[in-house]
Protein backbone atom coordinates (compact mmCIF):
# COMPACT_ATOMS: atom_id res chain seq x y z
CA UNK A 1 0.00 0.00 0.00
CA UNK A 2 2.70 2.36 1.08
CA UNK A 3 4.50 1.73 -2.02
CA UNK A 4 1.53 2.60 -4.52
CA UNK A 5 0.89 5.78 -2.73
CA UNK A 6 4.55 6.89 -2.69
CA UNK A 7 4.57 5.51 -6.62
CA UNK A 8 1.61 7.82 -7.01
CA UNK A 9 2.85 10.57 -5.41
CA UNK A 10 6.59 10.65 -6.89
CA UNK A 11 5.06 10.08 -10.50
CA UNK A 12 2.71 13.08 -10.17
CA UNK A 13 3.73 15.91 -8.06
CA UNK A 14 7.79 15.08 -8.02
CA UNK A 15 8.29 14.42 -12.15
CA UNK A 16 9.06 10.93 -11.21
CA UNK A 17 12.07 12.28 -9.30
CA UNK A 18 12.45 10.39 -5.99
CA UNK A 19 14.75 12.43 -4.41
CA UNK A 20 14.53 13.29 -0.68
CA UNK A 21 10.75 12.24 -0.16
CA UNK A 22 10.05 10.67 3.21
CA UNK A 23 7.05 8.87 4.09
CA UNK A 24 6.11 11.42 6.99
CA UNK A 25 7.08 14.22 4.80
CA UNK A 26 4.39 17.05 4.91
CA UNK A 27 3.14 17.89 1.46
CA UNK A 28 1.56 20.73 2.58
CA UNK A 29 5.18 22.50 4.66
CA UNK A 30 7.03 21.08 1.44
CA UNK A 31 4.23 22.62 -1.29
CA UNK A 32 4.31 18.74 -3.08
CA UNK A 33 0.42 19.02 -3.04
CA UNK A 34 -1.69 22.08 -3.88
CA UNK A 35 -5.53 22.04 -3.96
CA UNK A 36 -5.45 20.15 -7.36
CA UNK A 37 -3.11 17.82 -6.65
CA UNK A 38 -5.63 17.03 -3.17
CA UNK A 39 -8.87 15.93 -5.73
CA UNK A 40 -6.31 14.23 -7.95
CA UNK A 41 -4.95 11.94 -4.75
CA UNK A 42 -8.52 11.33 -3.56
CA UNK A 43 -9.78 10.24 -6.67
CA UNK A 44 -6.56 7.75 -7.07
CA UNK A 45 -7.30 6.52 -3.26
CA UNK A 46 -10.76 5.83 -4.35
CA UNK A 47 -9.99 4.28 -7.30
CA UNK A 48 -7.25 2.11 -6.71
CA UNK A 49 -8.33 1.15 -3.30
CA UNK A 50 -12.00 0.91 -2.80
CA UNK A 51 -12.79 3.18 -0.42
CA UNK A 52 -15.09 6.30 -0.72
CA UNK A 53 -13.64 9.64 1.02
CA UNK A 54 -16.32 11.88 2.68
CA UNK A 55 -15.77 15.86 2.97
CA UNK A 56 -15.18 15.43 6.64
CA UNK A 57 -12.46 13.16 5.58
CA UNK A 58 -10.73 15.66 3.54
CA UNK A 59 -8.29 17.11 6.36
CA UNK A 60 -4.53 16.88 6.57
CA UNK A 61 -4.09 14.60 9.82
CA UNK A 62 -5.58 12.34 7.33
CA UNK A 63 -4.39 12.93 3.88
CA UNK A 64 -0.73 15.18 4.19
CA UNK A 65 2.15 12.29 4.15
CA UNK A 66 2.41 8.55 2.77
CA UNK A 67 2.42 7.45 6.27
CA UNK A 68 -0.91 9.04 7.02
CA UNK A 69 -2.52 8.30 3.71
CA UNK A 70 -1.49 4.76 4.93
CA UNK A 71 -2.57 4.93 8.22
CA UNK A 72 -6.29 6.52 7.05
CA UNK A 73 -6.73 3.87 4.33
CA UNK A 74 -6.02 1.02 7.00
CA UNK A 75 -8.64 2.19 9.40
CA UNK A 76 -10.86 2.64 6.47
CA UNK A 77 -10.31 -0.56 4.86
CA UNK A 78 -12.54 -3.77 5.83
CA UNK A 79 -10.17 -5.26 8.75
CA UNK A 80 -9.36 -8.40 6.38
CA UNK A 81 -7.91 -6.29 3.58
CA UNK A 82 -5.98 -4.24 6.22
CA UNK A 83 -4.57 -7.33 8.37
CA UNK A 84 -3.33 -9.09 4.95
CA UNK A 85 -1.97 -5.41 3.81
CA UNK A 86 -2.97 -6.22 0.81
CA UNK A 87 -5.68 -3.64 0.11
CA UNK A 88 -8.54 -4.44 -2.70
CA UNK A 89 -7.34 -3.15 -5.51
CA UNK A 90 -10.45 -3.18 -7.61
CA UNK A 91 -11.92 0.38 -8.95
CA UNK A 92 -14.58 2.05 -6.48
CA UNK A 93 -18.00 1.91 -8.24
CA UNK A 94 -19.13 5.26 -8.82
CA UNK B 1 6.87 35.43 30.35
CA UNK B 2 5.96 37.23 27.28
CA UNK B 3 3.71 40.17 27.37
CA UNK B 4 1.03 40.10 24.92
CA UNK B 5 1.24 42.78 22.78
CA UNK B 6 -2.51 44.83 21.74
CA UNK B 7 -3.21 45.02 18.12
CA UNK B 8 -5.95 46.95 17.60
CA UNK B 9 -8.06 46.42 14.20
CA UNK B 10 -6.98 50.11 13.90
CA UNK B 11 -3.76 49.19 12.74
CA UNK B 12 -4.90 49.44 9.15
CA UNK B 13 -6.55 53.17 9.17
CA UNK B 14 -4.49 55.60 7.17
CA UNK B 15 -4.78 59.20 6.47
CA UNK B 16 -6.83 59.42 2.95
CA UNK B 17 -5.64 62.46 2.08
CA UNK B 18 -1.95 61.68 2.60
CA UNK B 19 -2.27 58.51 0.57
CA UNK B 20 -4.09 60.00 -2.26
CA UNK B 21 -1.92 62.66 -2.80
CA UNK B 22 1.02 59.99 -2.91
CA UNK B 23 -0.54 57.72 -4.94
CA UNK B 24 -1.89 60.30 -7.37
CA UNK B 25 1.41 61.49 -7.70
CA UNK B 26 2.76 58.51 -8.06
CA UNK B 27 0.64 57.68 -11.06
CA UNK B 28 1.51 61.31 -13.26
CA UNK B 29 4.65 59.89 -12.48
CA UNK B 30 4.71 56.52 -13.95
CA UNK B 31 2.06 57.57 -16.89
CA UNK B 32 3.16 60.40 -18.26
CA UNK B 33 6.99 59.49 -17.70
CA UNK B 34 7.90 55.90 -16.86
CA UNK B 35 5.56 54.81 -19.45
CA UNK B 36 4.94 57.52 -21.55
CA UNK B 37 1.37 57.39 -21.96
CA UNK B 38 -1.52 60.22 -23.03
CA UNK B 39 -3.86 58.76 -20.45
CA UNK B 40 -5.38 55.76 -18.95
CA UNK B 41 -7.66 52.79 -19.13
CA UNK B 42 -9.66 51.37 -16.19
CA UNK B 43 -12.40 48.45 -16.64
CA UNK B 44 -14.78 49.38 -14.44
CA UNK B 45 -17.09 46.67 -12.78
CA UNK B 46 -19.16 48.14 -10.04
CA UNK B 47 -16.82 46.98 -7.27
CA UNK B 48 -15.10 48.77 -4.58
CA UNK B 49 -11.77 48.73 -6.44
CA UNK B 50 -11.95 49.60 -9.76
CA UNK B 51 -14.42 52.31 -9.07
CA UNK B 52 -11.04 53.72 -6.39
CA UNK B 53 -8.61 53.35 -8.98
CA UNK B 54 -11.27 55.14 -11.60
CA UNK B 55 -11.38 58.36 -9.08
CA UNK B 56 -7.47 58.34 -8.46
CA UNK B 57 -6.87 58.52 -12.40
CA UNK B 58 -9.39 60.63 -12.36
CA UNK B 59 -7.74 62.81 -9.65
CA UNK B 60 -4.15 62.03 -11.06
CA UNK B 61 -4.67 62.79 -14.65
CA UNK B 62 -7.89 64.74 -15.17
CA UNK B 63 -11.31 63.27 -16.29
CA UNK B 64 -10.28 63.83 -19.78
CA UNK B 65 -7.25 61.34 -19.93
CA UNK B 66 -8.78 58.55 -18.94
CA UNK B 67 -11.12 56.19 -20.44
CA UNK B 68 -13.63 53.95 -18.15
CA UNK B 69 -14.78 50.68 -19.98
CA UNK B 70 -17.99 48.30 -18.94
CA UNK B 71 -17.39 45.19 -20.58
CA UNK B 72 -20.29 43.02 -19.26
CA UNK B 73 -21.19 39.14 -20.46
CA UNK B 74 -24.00 36.75 -20.31
CA UNK B 75 -23.35 36.00 -16.88
CA UNK B 76 -22.86 39.40 -15.50
CA UNK B 77 -25.30 40.91 -12.60
CA UNK B 78 -27.09 44.18 -14.51
CA UNK B 79 -25.79 45.88 -11.31
CA UNK B 80 -22.48 45.85 -12.35
CA UNK B 81 -22.95 48.29 -15.43
CA UNK B 82 -25.39 50.36 -13.60
CA UNK B 83 -22.99 50.84 -10.65
CA UNK B 84 -20.10 51.49 -13.24
CA UNK B 85 -21.99 54.03 -15.06
CA UNK B 86 -22.05 55.86 -12.06
CA UNK B 87 -18.55 56.17 -11.30
CA UNK B 88 -18.51 57.36 -14.98
CA UNK B 89 -21.10 60.15 -14.26
CA UNK B 90 -19.36 61.20 -10.76
CA UNK B 91 -15.93 61.64 -13.46
CA UNK B 92 -17.55 63.39 -16.19
CA UNK B 93 -15.01 60.62 -18.09
CA UNK B 94 -15.97 58.80 -21.58
CA UNK B 95 -17.18 55.88 -21.21
CA UNK B 96 -17.74 52.87 -23.72
CA UNK B 97 -19.61 50.11 -23.43
CA UNK B 98 -17.80 46.53 -24.56
CA UNK B 99 -20.63 43.50 -24.58
CA UNK B 100 -17.69 40.40 -24.31
CA UNK B 101 -20.79 37.96 -24.77
CA UNK B 102 -19.95 36.88 -28.32
CA UNK B 103 -16.17 36.80 -28.03
CA UNK B 104 -16.64 34.49 -25.65
CA UNK B 105 -19.38 32.43 -27.23
CA UNK B 106 -16.75 32.57 -30.11
CA UNK B 107 -14.08 30.60 -27.55
CA UNK B 108 -16.79 28.34 -26.55
CA UNK B 109 -15.95 29.63 -23.04
CA UNK B 110 -19.82 28.80 -21.78
CA UNK B 111 -20.11 25.75 -23.87
CA UNK B 112 -16.57 24.34 -22.27
CA UNK B 113 -17.46 25.28 -19.21
CA UNK B 114 -20.80 23.78 -19.03
CA UNK B 115 -19.41 20.38 -20.51
CA UNK B 116 -17.52 20.77 -17.17
CA UNK B 117 -19.90 21.39 -15.17
CA UNK B 118 -21.75 18.18 -16.75
CA UNK B 119 -18.65 15.83 -16.07
CA UNK B 120 -20.51 16.13 -12.48
CA UNK B 121 -23.67 17.16 -12.65
CA UNK B 122 -24.69 15.24 -16.42
CA UNK B 123 -28.30 16.24 -16.06
CA UNK B 124 -26.66 20.30 -16.57
CA UNK B 125 -27.93 22.04 -19.03
CA UNK B 126 -30.48 25.14 -20.33
CA UNK B 127 -31.93 27.17 -17.46
CA UNK B 128 -29.54 25.74 -14.62
CA UNK B 129 -26.99 28.18 -13.00
CA UNK B 130 -23.59 27.40 -11.22
CA UNK B 131 -20.82 28.86 -9.28
CA UNK B 132 -17.77 26.95 -7.38
CA UNK B 133 -16.95 27.50 -3.73
CA UNK B 134 -14.47 26.64 -0.77
CA UNK B 135 -15.64 25.25 2.02
CA UNK B 136 -15.07 28.41 4.61
CA UNK B 137 -11.99 28.49 6.86
CA UNK B 138 -13.55 29.40 9.67
CA UNK B 139 -15.76 25.99 9.87
CA UNK B 140 -13.50 23.57 9.73
CA UNK B 141 -9.54 22.77 9.26
CA UNK B 142 -10.35 20.81 5.88
CA UNK B 143 -8.60 20.97 2.92
CA UNK B 144 -9.79 23.90 0.54
CA UNK B 145 -11.41 21.60 -2.03
CA UNK B 146 -13.64 23.23 -4.70
CA UNK B 147 -17.43 21.97 -4.72
CA UNK B 148 -19.82 23.48 -7.72
CA UNK B 149 -23.54 24.74 -6.60
CA UNK B 150 -25.90 24.44 -9.39
CA UNK B 151 -29.47 25.56 -9.06
CA UNK B 152 -31.37 23.58 -11.72
CA UNK B 153 -34.95 25.92 -13.44
CA UNK B 154 -36.80 25.18 -10.24
CA UNK B 155 -34.90 26.79 -8.08
CA UNK B 156 -33.00 23.56 -6.33
CA UNK B 157 -29.55 23.73 -5.79
CA UNK B 158 -27.04 21.01 -5.19
CA UNK B 159 -23.39 21.32 -4.00
CA UNK B 160 -21.12 18.09 -5.09
CA UNK B 161 -17.28 17.90 -4.87
CA UNK B 162 -15.33 18.50 -8.25
CA UNK B 163 -13.09 16.29 -9.79
CA UNK B 164 -9.75 17.34 -10.82
CA UNK B 165 -10.98 17.27 -14.63
CA UNK B 166 -14.08 19.28 -13.78
CA UNK B 167 -12.47 21.53 -11.81
CA UNK B 168 -9.56 22.77 -14.47
CA UNK B 169 -12.03 22.58 -16.88
CA UNK B 170 -14.47 25.45 -15.36
CA UNK B 171 -11.33 27.46 -14.19
CA UNK B 172 -10.00 26.87 -17.58
CA UNK B 173 -13.35 28.12 -19.50
CA UNK B 174 -13.82 30.79 -17.08
CA UNK B 175 -10.58 32.60 -17.31
CA UNK B 176 -11.18 33.15 -21.07
CA UNK B 177 -13.36 36.01 -19.16
CA UNK B 178 -11.11 38.30 -17.62
CA UNK B 179 -8.91 37.62 -20.86
CA UNK B 180 -11.20 39.01 -23.33
CA UNK B 181 -11.51 41.75 -20.99
CA UNK B 182 -8.41 42.69 -20.96
CA UNK B 183 -7.93 42.48 -24.44
CA UNK B 184 -10.66 45.02 -25.42
CA UNK B 185 -8.72 47.24 -22.22
CA UNK B 186 -5.68 47.11 -24.51
CA UNK B 187 -7.16 47.87 -28.06
CA UNK B 188 -8.42 51.10 -26.21
CA UNK B 189 -4.93 51.59 -25.01
CA UNK B 190 -3.41 51.07 -28.29
CA UNK B 191 -5.94 52.92 -29.59
CA UNK B 192 -5.71 56.08 -27.46
CA UNK B 193 -1.96 55.80 -26.51
CA UNK B 194 -3.34 54.95 -23.08
CA UNK B 195 -2.13 53.08 -19.85
CA UNK B 196 -4.03 50.39 -18.59
CA UNK B 197 -4.81 50.61 -15.15
CA UNK B 198 -5.02 47.20 -12.86
CA UNK B 199 -7.26 47.09 -10.26
CA UNK B 200 -6.42 44.33 -7.60
CA UNK B 201 -5.77 45.52 -4.15
CA UNK B 202 -3.27 43.78 -1.75
CA UNK B 203 -5.30 40.84 -0.75
CA UNK B 204 -5.67 39.69 -4.54
CA UNK B 205 -2.19 40.73 -5.71
CA UNK B 206 -0.25 39.17 -2.84
CA UNK B 207 -2.60 36.19 -2.57
CA UNK B 208 -2.93 35.50 -6.49
CA UNK B 209 -6.43 36.33 -6.53
CA UNK B 210 -6.23 37.13 -10.01
CA UNK B 211 -6.18 35.51 -13.53
CA UNK B 212 -2.87 35.32 -15.45
CA UNK B 213 -2.72 37.57 -18.42
CA UNK B 214 -6.37 38.22 -17.46
CA UNK B 215 -6.94 40.97 -14.88
CA UNK B 216 -3.53 40.42 -13.73
CA UNK B 217 -2.01 42.26 -16.61
CA UNK B 218 -1.74 45.90 -16.46
CA UNK B 219 0.48 48.82 -17.05
CA UNK B 220 0.28 49.72 -13.19
CA UNK B 221 -1.71 48.74 -10.28
CA UNK B 222 -2.06 51.80 -8.10
CA UNK B 223 -3.80 50.22 -4.79
CA UNK B 224 -1.73 47.07 -4.77
CA UNK B 225 -0.27 48.07 -1.84
CA UNK B 226 -3.24 48.67 -0.17
CA UNK B 227 -5.30 46.12 2.28
CA UNK B 228 -9.13 45.84 1.26
CA UNK B 229 -10.47 47.80 4.61
CA UNK B 230 -7.95 50.91 3.21
CA UNK B 231 -9.49 50.87 -0.28
CA UNK B 232 -12.70 51.55 1.53
CA UNK B 233 -11.23 54.43 3.80
CA UNK B 234 -9.65 55.87 0.55
CA UNK B 235 -13.59 55.18 -1.48
CA UNK B 236 -15.21 57.35 1.31
CA UNK B 237 -12.65 59.78 1.21
CA UNK B 238 -12.70 60.41 -2.67
CA UNK B 239 -16.58 60.53 -2.76
CA UNK B 240 -17.24 56.69 -4.75
CA UNK B 241 -20.75 56.82 -4.66
CA UNK B 242 -22.11 55.46 -1.16
CA UNK B 243 -23.90 52.08 -3.37
CA UNK B 244 -20.64 51.20 -4.26
CA UNK B 245 -19.21 51.11 -1.12
CA UNK B 246 -21.66 49.00 0.42
CA UNK B 247 -22.22 46.63 -2.11
CA UNK B 248 -20.58 43.25 -1.03
CA UNK B 249 -17.66 42.02 -2.98
CA UNK B 250 -18.49 39.66 -5.70
CA UNK B 251 -16.66 38.18 -8.30
CA UNK B 252 -19.54 39.12 -10.45
CA UNK B 253 -17.80 35.74 -13.12
CA UNK B 254 -20.62 32.48 -12.37
CA UNK B 255 -24.55 33.00 -13.24
CA UNK B 256 -24.76 32.42 -9.66
CA UNK B 257 -23.72 34.78 -7.39
CA UNK B 258 -20.26 34.03 -5.88
CA UNK B 259 -19.00 36.12 -3.04
CA UNK B 260 -15.03 36.28 -2.72
CA UNK B 261 -14.94 34.65 0.47
CA UNK B 262 -16.57 31.55 -1.04
CA UNK B 263 -14.12 31.85 -3.91
CA UNK B 264 -10.92 32.62 -2.64
CA UNK B 265 -10.06 33.79 1.04
CA UNK B 266 -12.73 31.53 3.08
CA UNK B 267 -13.08 34.33 5.55
CA UNK B 268 -14.38 37.84 5.90
CA UNK B 269 -12.14 40.10 4.13
CA UNK B 270 -11.52 42.56 7.14
CA UNK B 271 -10.18 39.11 8.93
CA UNK B 272 -8.25 38.27 6.04
CA UNK B 273 -6.63 41.74 5.96
CA UNK B 274 -5.89 41.59 9.68
CA UNK B 275 -3.94 38.30 9.22
CA UNK B 276 -1.98 39.29 6.32
CA UNK B 277 -0.70 42.27 7.92
CA UNK B 278 -0.03 39.94 11.16
CA UNK B 279 1.59 37.07 9.27
CA UNK B 280 3.92 39.69 7.39
CA UNK B 281 5.10 41.41 10.38
CA UNK B 282 5.78 38.72 12.06
CA UNK B 283 3.09 39.38 14.47
CA UNK B 284 2.57 36.06 16.56
CA UNK B 285 -1.28 34.45 16.22
CA UNK B 286 -2.16 34.81 19.91
CA UNK B 287 -1.62 38.60 19.34
CA UNK B 288 -4.22 38.89 16.58
CA UNK B 289 -7.10 37.17 18.85
CA UNK B 290 -8.86 40.30 20.39
CA UNK B 291 -8.67 42.41 16.62
CA UNK B 292 -9.21 39.52 14.19
CA UNK B 293 -12.02 37.76 16.64
CA UNK B 294 -10.57 34.99 16.14
CA UNK B 295 -9.00 31.84 18.22
CA UNK B 296 -5.37 31.92 18.25
CA UNK B 297 -5.74 28.12 16.41
CA UNK B 298 -7.68 29.74 13.74
CA UNK B 299 -5.57 33.03 12.93
CA UNK B 300 -2.33 30.28 12.71
CA UNK B 301 -4.49 28.35 10.26
CA UNK B 302 -4.81 31.32 8.00
CA UNK B 303 -1.15 31.80 8.13
CA UNK B 304 -0.57 28.60 7.05
CA UNK B 305 -2.96 29.18 4.34
CA UNK B 306 -0.87 32.21 2.95
CA UNK B 307 1.88 30.85 2.48
CA UNK B 308 -0.14 28.14 0.44
CA UNK B 309 -1.22 30.52 -1.55
CA UNK B 310 1.67 32.43 -2.13
CA UNK B 311 3.26 29.33 -3.78
CA UNK B 312 0.90 28.90 -6.31
CA UNK B 313 0.65 32.69 -6.62
CA UNK B 314 4.58 32.62 -7.49
CA UNK B 315 3.68 31.25 -10.81
CA UNK B 316 1.14 33.70 -11.53
CA UNK B 317 3.43 37.17 -11.13
CA UNK B 318 6.37 35.06 -13.28
CA UNK B 319 6.84 37.08 -16.05
CA UNK B 320 8.07 34.79 -18.95
CA UNK B 321 11.65 32.96 -18.38
CA UNK B 322 14.54 33.04 -20.15
CA UNK B 323 17.46 31.19 -20.77
CA UNK B 324 20.28 33.17 -19.40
Amino acid sequence: MVQKIRTFVIDNYLFGEEGKLRNDDSFMESGIIDSTGILELVRFLEATFGVKISDEELIPDNLDSIEKIAAFLQRKLPASAAVGGAPSLQPAQR
Amino acid sequence: MRTRSTISADILRLDPAAETERITAWIRETVSHNLRRRGAVIGVSGGIDSSVVAFLCARALGSERIQILFTPEADSSPDSLRLGRMVADALKAKSALEDISAILKGARCYERRDDSVRLVVPEYGDGYKCKIVLPGLLDASRYSIFSVVVQSPDGQTRKIRLTPEAYLGIVAATNFKQRARKMMEYYYADLLQYAVAGTPNRLEYDQGFFVKNGDGAADFKPIAHLYKSQVYQLAAYLGVPEEIRRRPPTTDTYSLEQSQEEFYFTLPLEKMDLCLYGKDRGIPPADLVAAAGMEEDLVERVYAMIDSKRKVAKYLHAHSLVVE
